[in-house]
């Protein structure tokens, strides 16, 4: 039941303090005319109606979600608990900046942690998530090539087995996106991308992930990002998979000119429904100056005090989001940093990587791994297109069947290359008995999908709500309450 | 697996048939098949060129979405409007269901016959 077929006239919850501000009657033509449709009920049975309906949900609390490429880990309390210190929220982002140096403090210590970890120069919190990022990015390319002239230059590289997200955001830049296939490794064909860059002076950059979404580093990532360069390029890092190489291996180093993280990834803030996101955006010296936004830096030319304050890139792109970015994001992340610290970065991923491996391999008798890597990075891909030829039963019915042992899908049909795809990313924070508790279930289904296959394709049967209509869905989505 | 014999396929899975000097365009079963139940149907508009190996449409389906690639060089004479609302129709006829009609074309790509794309498609299985 939806919060509006709950709400009855009259009912609810005047909580409002007595105004202690003058008050401004807004004109005629400012007032709304249409009745607005708030739902009024009464405090306790809205309480009961979000509880309800987080017992519907499955969340990093309720149990493992090893959801590929996007790192759910679990978000630390402490994180929640700095966040909330009123220093944090009672600001207003108008106010003066010598008023709230312990926030200029954060945005200027995470953006010097986060270049730390990638090898950039430079840091904006502007990006509000990952493909936000990625269009910011873009546009810092974008603004690169043109400052220099370079108005032909519009294409953009990226592999076929990219997030989806890398060609979108190309073409919302005003790119033209051309797609080089992997080679039988799962890895960046080398041959085929000199192919397409030599002699190119029409060739923006790349977009690539390095673990890639197969979960297995390209060696060759020095190579690839100098073919690039000698075109006259630049290389473009999509962080979702950092959480595999974090305190290792660092973007910079790999020869990439600008990246964005996702701080609701690899550094434990919450995802979607419990976010926001934040995708920050880092760059190299020679992007610097194009960078949207403000920067903290050290002292305020207007004053003479020895105090933090925010300025402008010389030319900079403008505004992708106002003020900082979603800071309270970034204040839980540099926590997360901060109780880590420099050990602690790298054996998160150590642990992260060790996960994956460990799952991998005590399930490769049962499920195909693609391109049967020997090691891989934070997560591997099964490949089902054998069991769904032998017993009906696909990587859907095996992401249902999960979900009735209090498991949360890998991520399914992702990426393109595999046909019958389940790409699962167990994380650093797990133990060894949950891993081995999923372990046991991942094996049982697959008996299951040879001995009684039926039962799959019915599953989930133990959930809130059954097996959905996910085709009727699509078709026909019914995405707002009709009112009477 | 359905196969039209009267059509010619490109290998990556659209079916042709020439009438004169105009070809109607879609997607082959197999490919429906493959992509699973389609939920949406994005075709070029009249009067747009298409050109050989070139995306000209995109299909989605729960699982993913694709680009769909043109066989010929030419000017869209008409579009299959029926699909924009009920995109099911590739999944149930996928040869009575044509994405694109072109006409002054003046370029095919590299065509191949009903046994040979069989092949094809068996060879991927």
């Amino acid at each position: 039941m939806l919060v509006f077929e709950k709400s009855r006239p009259g009912r609810g919850v005047s909580a409002l303090p007595k105004c202690d501000v003058d008050v401004l009657t807004p004109s005629d033509k400012d007032l709304r005319k249409a009745e607005l449709h708030l739902p009024e009920m009464a405090e306790v049975d809205l309480s009961r109606h979000y509880t309800e309906l987080a017992h519907k949900a499955h969340g990093v609390n309720d149990g493992f979600y090893p959801l590929g490429s996007c790192t759910m880990k679990y978000n630390p309390r402490v994180n929640e608990k700095i966040a909330a210190l009123p220093g944090f929220t009672d600001i207003h982002p108008l106010q003066p900046a010598r008023t709230a140096q312990g926030c200029l403090q954060v945005i200027k210590e995470i953006s010097e942690a986060l270049c730390e970890i990638t090898g950039m120069s430079e840091f904006t919190l502007q990006p509000a998530a990952g493909a936000h990022g990625e269009f910011t990015g873009l546009l810092l390319i974008k603004a690169y090539h043109l400052a220099n002239g370079d108005t032909q230059r519009k294409k953009i590289i990226v592999p076929d087995s990219a997030h989806g997200t890398n060609p979108a955001s190309a073409v919302m830049a005003g790119m033209e996106v051309i797609n080089v296939d992997s080679d039988d490794k799962g890895l960046v064909d080398l041959d085929k991308l000199r192919e397409v860059c030599e002699g190119n002076d029409e060739i923006a950059g790349l977009m690539l992930t390095n673990p890639n979404t197969a979960g297995l580093f390209d060696p060759n990532i020095k190579e690839i990002t100098d073919i690039i360069h000698q075109c006259g390029g630049l290389c473009y890092y999509d962080g979702a998979n950092l959480n595999a190489v974090m305190g290792w291996a660092r973007p910079g180093d790999m020869g990439f000119d600008c990246v964005h993280l996702n701080l609701h990834k690899t550094f434990s803030t919450p995802h979607g429904g419990g976010g926001p996101g934040s995708g920050p955006v880092g760059c190299k010296e020679h992007l610097a100056k194009f960078m949207p936004g403000v920067k903290v830096v050290d002292f305020d030319e207007h004053s003479d005090e020895n105090m933090l304050s925010f300025a402008k890139a010389e030319a900079s792109l403008g505004e992708m989001k106002n003020f900082y970015g979603n800071f309270l994001v970034a204040v839980k992340a540099l926590t997360y940093i901060k109780m880590l610290g420099k050990e602690g970065i790298p054996e998160a991923s150590k642990n992260a990587v060790l996960n994956a491996n460990y799952m991998m391999n005590k399930l490769k008798g049962a499920y195909d791994m693609a391109f049967d890597p020997k090691v891989c990075m934070h997560e591997f891909v099964m490949d089902l297109s054998r069991q769904a030829k032998e017993t009906g039963v696909t990587a859907m019915d095996i992401a249902k069947g999960l979900l009735d042992n209090n498991i949360h899908p890998p991520t399914m049909y992702f990426p393109l290359t595999v046909h019958e795809a389940l790409m699962a990313e167990p994380c650093e924070t797990e133990s060894k008995e949950t891993l081995d508790d999923a372990i046991r279930v991942f094996l049982e289904l697959n008996d299951i999908a040879y001995s009684d296959p039926e039962k799959l394709h019915m599953a989930p049967v133990k959930t809130p709500v059954t097996r959905l209509d996910e085709v009727g869905a699509a078709r026909h989505p019914v995405l707002k309450y009709e009112f009477e | 697996m359905v196969i039209n014999k009267d059509a010619l396929y490109a290998k990556t899975h659209e079916w042709v048939t020439f009438d004169g000097d105009t070809a109607l365009i879609g997607i082959s079963d197999y490919a429906q098949s493959e992509l699973g139940d389609l939920v949406f149907v994005n075709l070029p508009e009249e009067g747009d060129e298409v050109t050989c190996g070139e995306a000209f449409a995109d299909v989605e389906s729960v699982k993913a979405v694709s680009d769909i690639y043109s066989p010929v060089s030419g000017v869209v004479a008409a579009i299959n409007e029926e699909l924009l609302d009920a995109p099911e129709k590739i999944n149930e006829d996928a040869f009575g269901a044509w994405f694109i009609k072109v006409s002054d074309i003046t370029e095919k790509g590299e065509l191949i016959t009903p046994d040979e794309y069989e092949a094809l498609c068996e060879a991927e299985e």
